[in-house]
């Protein structure tokens, strides 16, 4: 892999971020409004439970890392998303540029976007509503980053799947994150779930963060082997996804797609 | 059948040479049952100008796509000076860029933007200094600071033509390069591309269906009908030889009747 055309993936994203404040204002406003939202919700739960949990530890900090996981995703998919938007994938391809570098390029841009939002979480969540992000010492690295893994292959799954099913299939993207976080366990425990949930949520990475999460903050300790299993199924998913993607540009190289991709090219 | 017209001798080997910066040998692409491609092979020496002519749908843009790498080829190999575009893809198109009508650059970049964009995924060397000269070449300067969407289509030309220049390509393949010119500007673009022929030592494959352009400009032309090369030749003595007055005459006189072909000749 060469660093140049990287770059270049990323210098576009940051031009493309510069020139136009309809880009900007994603990267921090619909994650600034959650955490305004839960923060209040959960001040009040504080106020009237008696259950002695904390509600600002445990669900304002499940949608803030809920939150990142997503920026990932949708980071990784906006940046592909540009080059279907402009019909730029015959300029693209046609170049030196190799799949593993394109792919470098979405990840590293979604990682720079999305570690804006989390500083801009925390920015709100810290001072205005007294979260403990921090309490949660060493343990939050091996968190944030199975977060990360997880939310880069999910978004490189979604494009894969754009590339393969047209620019239409976008409207598949965006509702993601929605559809798995029933499973993943985000604002309750595992224990909660009927079998067939619970059997889902233990093929998701977010689960055993949220799982682990809550148990710390309750002064339970973490599972160690079990927060190694949800590192190495996000390891798995980003190497299916990766695969799964270069498997799909085979394809539309193969069929004709990427030379005449445009919006009803689903076949 | 009777117009003495017969098809273009089948071509031997064209295997790598440092003399030609593009050997195609017998190239097939195959949609199912249509052969959009039949057993096409040509070279391009360094310094030469070849136009690819044909009626709509002859299989010009598929030709151009298999050398770009955006399509695969059925069948045949494809070499870029002495690289062979299936197995060492970067390599090849590292050489290599294009321009076409369909391939605008992004709109929601500008010009210079775009050079940097492009600069980079191509790794060009002294990036600054190449967009700098290539602005002032193609008269872009006063736009460089204007997005490509914003640019009359003669603009957004000569900035894809720029596009095309960046990496001083060893082959350039231009589809309707000057399409949308008016004619001062495309007759400046035909000097600027002769010139790059005879002093930088490119070899360009020109498709157009402007056959006074193609006379002027080209030293050798491909007549392409049905995805086969009905004719190959100097476009300045083909009409001639085939008793028409000039090439836009044999030009439809190909496109609308049937090849002759001797016994024996190419598929």
């Amino acid at each position: 892999m060469k660093l140049r055309p990287i770059a270049g993936i990323i210098v576009r994203q940051f031009y493309l971020i510069r020139g136009s404040p309809v880009r900007v204002l994603p990267m921090f406003a619909w994650v600034a409004i959650d955490i305004v939202l839960w923060g209040f919700i959960t001040r009040y739960l504080n106020s009237v439970s008696a259950s002695g949990i904390n509600f600002v530890a445990t669900l304002l900090g499940a949608v803030l890392l809920w939150d990142l996981f997503t920026r990932v995703m949708q980071g990784v998919s906006t940046a592909f998303l540009e080059d279907v938007w402009s019909r730029n994938f015959l300029n693209l391809f046609a170049t030196p540029l190799s799949i593993s570098e394109y792919v470098t390029g979405l990840v590293l841009t979604s990682l720079a976007t999305s570690t804006v939002g989390l500083l801009v979480m925390l920015a709100l969540a810290i001072p205005v509503f007294g979260l403990a992000f921090f309490a949660l010492g060493m343990l939050l690295i091996p968190f944030l980053l199975v977060l990360f893994c997880f939310g880069i292959a999910l978004g490189i799954f979604a494009s894969a799947l754009v590339l393969r099913l047209g620019p239409a299939s976008e409207w598949l993207v965006w509702p993601m994150p929605a559809l798995l976080s029933p499973f993943a366990c985000v604002f309750y425990p595992l224990a909660v779930l009927p079998p067939w949930m619970r059997a889902a949520a233990y093929l998701l990475p977010p689960s055993y963060v949220f799982e682990g999460m809550r148990s710390v903050l309750a002064g339970g300790g973490l599972s160690l082997p079990r927060l190694a299993c949800g590192a190495l199924l996000a390891i798995l998913y980003i190497i299916l996804a990766g695969q799964f993607f270069a498997r799909v540009y085979r394809y539309a190289v193969r069929s004709g797609l990427l030379a005449r991709y445009s919006a009803e090219t689903v076949s | 059948m009777t117009d003495g017209i017969t098809a273009a001798a089948p071509a031997g080997d064209v295997g790598s040479s440092p003399e030609y910066v593009l050997s195609v040998q017998d190239l097939c692409k195959n949609y199912g049952e249509l052969a959009a491609v039949a057993h096409v092979s040509f070279r391009i020496r360094r310094g030469e100008i070849v136009g690819l002519l044909g009626p709509n749908g002859a299989g010009k843009t598929t030709i151009i796509n298999t050398i770009l790498g955006v399509l695969a080829a059925s069948s045949g190999a494809i070499r870029i000076g002495r690289y062979d575009i299936a197995r060492e893809r970067s390599l090849a198109l590292s050489r290599t860029n294009f321009a076409a009508v369909y391939a605008a650059l992004p709109g929601n970049l500008t010009v210079r933007q775009n050079l940097r964009f492009f600069g980079l995924i191509y790794a060009v060397r002294d990036l600054d200094a190449r967009i700098e000269s290539l602005l002032d070449e193609l008269g872009l300067r006063a736009l460089s600071d204007t997005k490509c969407g914003l640019l009359s289509s003669g603009e957004q030309t000569r900035a894809a033509l720029a596009k095309a220049l960046l990496n001083s390509p060893e082959l350039l393949l231009l589809d309707e390069p000057t399409a949308s010119l008016d004619p001062s500007a495309a007759q400046i673009i035909r000097g600027h591309i002769r010139e790059l022929a005879q002093h930088d030592d490119c070899g360009i494959l020109w498709t157009s269906h402007n056959m006074y352009e193609v006379e002027e400009v080209c030293n050798r032309v491909l007549f392409l009908s049905h995805g086969k090369v009905l004719l190959e030749g100097d476009p300045r003595g083909l009409p001639q030889e085939h008793g028409t007055h000039n090439l836009e005459e044999l030009f439809i006189r190909l496109a609308r009747e049937p090849l002759a072909q001797p016994a024996g000749a190419g598929a």
